[in-house]
């Protein structure tokens, strides 16, 4: 396979490319600017659209209105951007609109820094818009999978037409790897049932409005059925060295590659550390963090670049049975390898 | 004989407003004496009239307009508040042989919405825009809108609006006006019946505009809003002519649309080997160089440290893409940010067989410095019997290390002799070439037209030397 060598925020627009995504609307904001830079470049030499908006609130509303003509389309930006962000995401998943919005986390509050960070889960994981509703969430580790996993945003906000999150962190975004392209696809889906291409058949009605208290109550439960669906058949993890793992390591984005490292390190010193990352975010592996603790594990540390927010939720699939420790950093820290394997001796004394 | 009069509606609205809640279908849910009925109607009758009713996508706004897709039987996207011209913008490029309306009111268009209407004007979007003026918020209950008069007592103006702490009516035509790309800008009103002829002309002449993919049509519609000012209908056309046309006078402030060019837009490029033939995969990497299975290193984190300038990026790219012509597994990771732009920059580059986990080299096995406050930064965090390239050009103490391999090679000193500094990160990659032996420069040769791609041969060539001349200082001195 033909491979070339680019940043994290780059191969996310060529997977955009390749998914035959027709529209890419975004506003400048570090570390996400290559993302909009790059498609400035790419898109216009394929005919499609760029257009950088005149803020973050117009891109995910110009999102909103090329989902809503069945475009393919994408945005992307980074912690302050996706808030302002969040009420136009509320629209698109209120009306059943699928996009893909890129989030290169950076550190936070407020203005924060530009380093990398994973505080947005929470903003992002949890649906950060009003109302109820959920965004699926893919967070990749590498380049290629920021190629890869941009693809598979496209197919699953298409399959369940709701707005579909690439989250990941700087150092993902402005790393560059090896990246093999894969085909481009050959066949976008037909949305002709509700898109609106300025046709006498395509006249439908994009709308997030239920005056109708029973209506709006009916659709929360319709959007509810379909996160249950999701669920149900969307999670996906990646796991190392688990199989005899005595202290499960949980992490995404570029925590789950220092904790690779950290594996390999621990091995070579004997202690029996496996690596679990969740590669869906939302939906969360509930079940599979669940199962935890009947391995009988001498402990759970959870590894994130954020204050506890992802530590919240593997707590929550452990139910109680076992308690998952933390060690975080922040303020554009990366944890290193060392920094694990310290904390892990520290807490299980191994 | 009498002539017969057929009443019905016209055919750009629906016959039955089947998204409308309640019993009462066949009629509007605007009160009595508003103006928002009568600039539907004039719009619903031109897009009869020009045959244009199933290519027309109209954007509702949130207002009292947040409902105009109970009535128009054309595509209907409702929008959040203040962003139908954002919306409008996509939809337009989405499908560029349709006609777009944006219709929104006071407080959506001027006050939460201001930017995106003056940038999608700005941006000559091919919308026409409908823009009901009515001094007034009327969905909320009678608030104060940046059009609001001064004096108007509105919920939150109950004193009056005043200019010292409310400002002054904003006079969007005006404002529009001062931009080079809309084509038609007009302001009419709907109080009385030739106002609403002038303004039944210039809904045309808009909705025209956009159907001849003209650009950016702004229709400023002055209208009666008896509920939020507190009146019966009668009273309010005339208020409108009282106190508004004062403050907004009525006319057409510019119309090139004659002259004005046809927008055109491209068609999307979507078959598969056209896309990878854009995309240049015929120029990809396809990994075909043999690994040396002698190297000194087969697994490399290295540190690459100087100045901003000294090519410290360029050195660690070229070291990742040369090892992934060889098939290894690569990464690079830059120092980003405002340190990029501070002066000094580092890069860390992983090679390895095995799947690379970390990609910053926080215990790198190398390092090449560019300068001395990099030697002395990174020195400290190489591992015991690593490896340390220094550019003793520019560096004229020792690393204090002991434990490790030292190579000082004149790299800033190689590529002044070359006739340029920007040689040094191949003068780099060279040394390394050699203290690893993971590759041969000879056999990069390829890589580098594709690293240098655009330039002349012989820059080109120039820095096929640096990196030999890299190399042969390593293995001239260090062998």
């Amino acid at each position: 396979m033909p491979r070339k060598l680019m940043k994290g925020n780059y191969a996310a627009v060529y997977g955009a490319i390749l998914a035959g995504c027709k529209a890419y609307y975004g506003y400048p904001i570090t570390p996400a600017s290559e993302i909009a830079e790059s498609a400035s470049a790419l898109f216009p030499k394929f005919g499609r659209t760029f257009v950088q908006s005149e803020s973050e609130v117009s891109a995910i509303n110009m999102v909103y209105g090329a989902a809503g003509c069945g475009q393919r389309v994408m945005t992307g930006s980074s912690g302050p951007g996706i808030s302002l962000k969040q009420e136009g995401i509320s629209y698109c998943a209120g009306s059943a609109l699928p996009c893909v919005i890129v989030d290169i986390m950076r550190g936070g509050p407020g203005l924060g820094n530009i380093g990398p960070e994973q505080s947005d889960y929470n903003q992002v994981v949890k649906g950060g818009g009003h109302g109820n509703y959920k965004v699926v969430v893919l967070a990749p580790n590498s380049a290629q999978e920021m190629c890869d996993l941009t693809m598979l945003a496209f197919e699953l906000a298409d399959k369940y037409r709701n707005p579909v999150f690439v989250l990941t962190d700087g150092v993902i975004g402005q790393m560059m790897e090896a990246v093999e392209l894969p085909e481009p696809v050959k066949e976008l889906p037909d949305k002709s049932d509700w898109a609106v291409y300025g046709t006498a058949d395509s006249r439908h009605l994009i709308n997030s409005i239920y005056l109708d208290h029973d209506d709006l109550e009916w659709w929360n439960r319709e959007l509810a059925k379909k996160y249950e669906t999701i669920q149900k058949n969307e999670v996906r993890v990646e796991e190392y060295m688990m199989d005899d793992a005595e202290i499960v390591a949980i992490g995404y984005g570029s925590c789950s590659r220092v904790i690779r490292s950290a594996v390999d390190l621990a091995r070579e010193r004997g202690i029996k550390l496996g690596m679990f990352r969740p590669i869906t975010l939302f939906p969360f592996p509930v079940k599979e963090i669940a199962k935890f603790p009947d391995r009988g594990l001498k402990g759970i540390l959870t590894v994130e670049m954020s204050d506890g927010q992802l530590v919240d939720d593997v707590n929550l699939a452990l139910k109680g049975k076992m308690i998952s420790d933390l060690y975080n950093r922040m303020g554009g820290n990366v944890p290193t390898a060392l920094e694990i394997l310290e904390k892990i001796s520290e807490l299980y004394g191994v | 004989m009498a002539q017969k009069t057929v009443l019905r509606k016209p055919k750009g609205f629906i016959d039955v407003y089947k998204h409308k809640p309640g019993a009462e279908k066949d009629r509007t849910h605007y009160c009595p004496g508003c103006g928002h009925g009568i600039l539907h109607k004039l719009i619903a009758e031109a897009l009869e009239d020009y045959d244009i009713v199933e290519k027309t996508i109209v954007i509702s706004p949130v207002g009292c307009s947040v409902f105009a897709y109970y009535y128009f039987d054309t595509g209907n996207i409702q929008v959040a508040h203040g962003r139908a011209p954002a919306v409008a913008t996509a939809v337009s490029r989405a499908n560029p042989d349709s006609v777009v309306i944006s219709y929104q009111g006071d407080g959506d268009l001027a006050a939460i919405g201001g930017n995106n209407i003056l940038q999608a004007a700005n941006r000559g979007e091919n919308v026409v825009v409908f823009f009901v003026n009515n001094a007034i918020y009327g969905m909320t209950g009678g608030q104060m809108a940046p059009t609001t008069l001064l004096g108007q007592k509105t919920t939150t103006t109950p004193y009056g609006r005043n200019p010292q702490t409310d400002g002054y009516p904003l006079q969007m035509c005006e404002i529009i006006n001062q931009l080079t790309a809309p084509v038609f800008v007009t302001r009419t009103s709907l109080h009385d019946m030739p106002n609403i002829r002038k303004t039944r002309a210039a809904v045309r002449k808009g909705i025209k505009n956009a159907m001849d993919k003209k650009g950016f049509s702004f229709v400023e519609v002055l209208s009666m809003c008896p509920s939020g000012w507190k009146m019966d209908a009668v009273p309010a056309q005339e208020w409108i002519k009282e106190n508004m046309l004062p403050r907004f006078p009525l006319g057409t402030l510019r119309d090139i649309s004659e002259e004005a060019p046809a927008i055109e837009r491209p068609v999307p490029v979507m078959d598969a080997d056209e896309v990878k033939k854009i995309l240049g995969y015929g120029a990809f990497s396809d990994s075909n160089l043999e690994k040396n299975p002698d190297a000194a290193f087969n697994k490399v984190a290295l540190r690459v440290a100087g100045f901003g300038g000294q090519g410290i990026m360029s050195t660690g790219i070229a070291l990742a893409n040369v090892g992934m012509e060889y098939g290894y597994n690569v990464s690079w990771l830059p120092s980003y940010g405002p340190e990029m732009r501070g002066g000094t920059a580092n890069c860390s580059v992983k090679i390895q067989g095995d799947t690379i986990g970390a990609s910053e080299c926080t215990e790198p096995n190398m390092i090449i410095a560019m300068n001395q406050p990099s030697l002395e930064k990174f020195e400290k965090i190489l591992i015991p019997d690593g490896v340390i390239i220094y550019n003793s050009t520019l560096i004229d103490i020792e690393p204090t290390r002991r434990d490790v391999k030292v190579y000082n090679v004149p790299i800033t000193g190689i590529a002044d002799e070359l006739g340029d500094t920007r040689f040094q990160s191949m003068v780099n990659v060279g040394a390394f070439a050699a203290v690893t032996g993971m590759f041969d420069p000879g056999e990069i040769q390829g890589l580098m037209s594709s690293l240098f791609a655009g330039k002349p041969e012989s820059v080109i060539k120039l820095n096929e030397k640096a990196v030999q001349r890299g190399y042969n200082y390593v293995k001239d001195n260090f062998s």
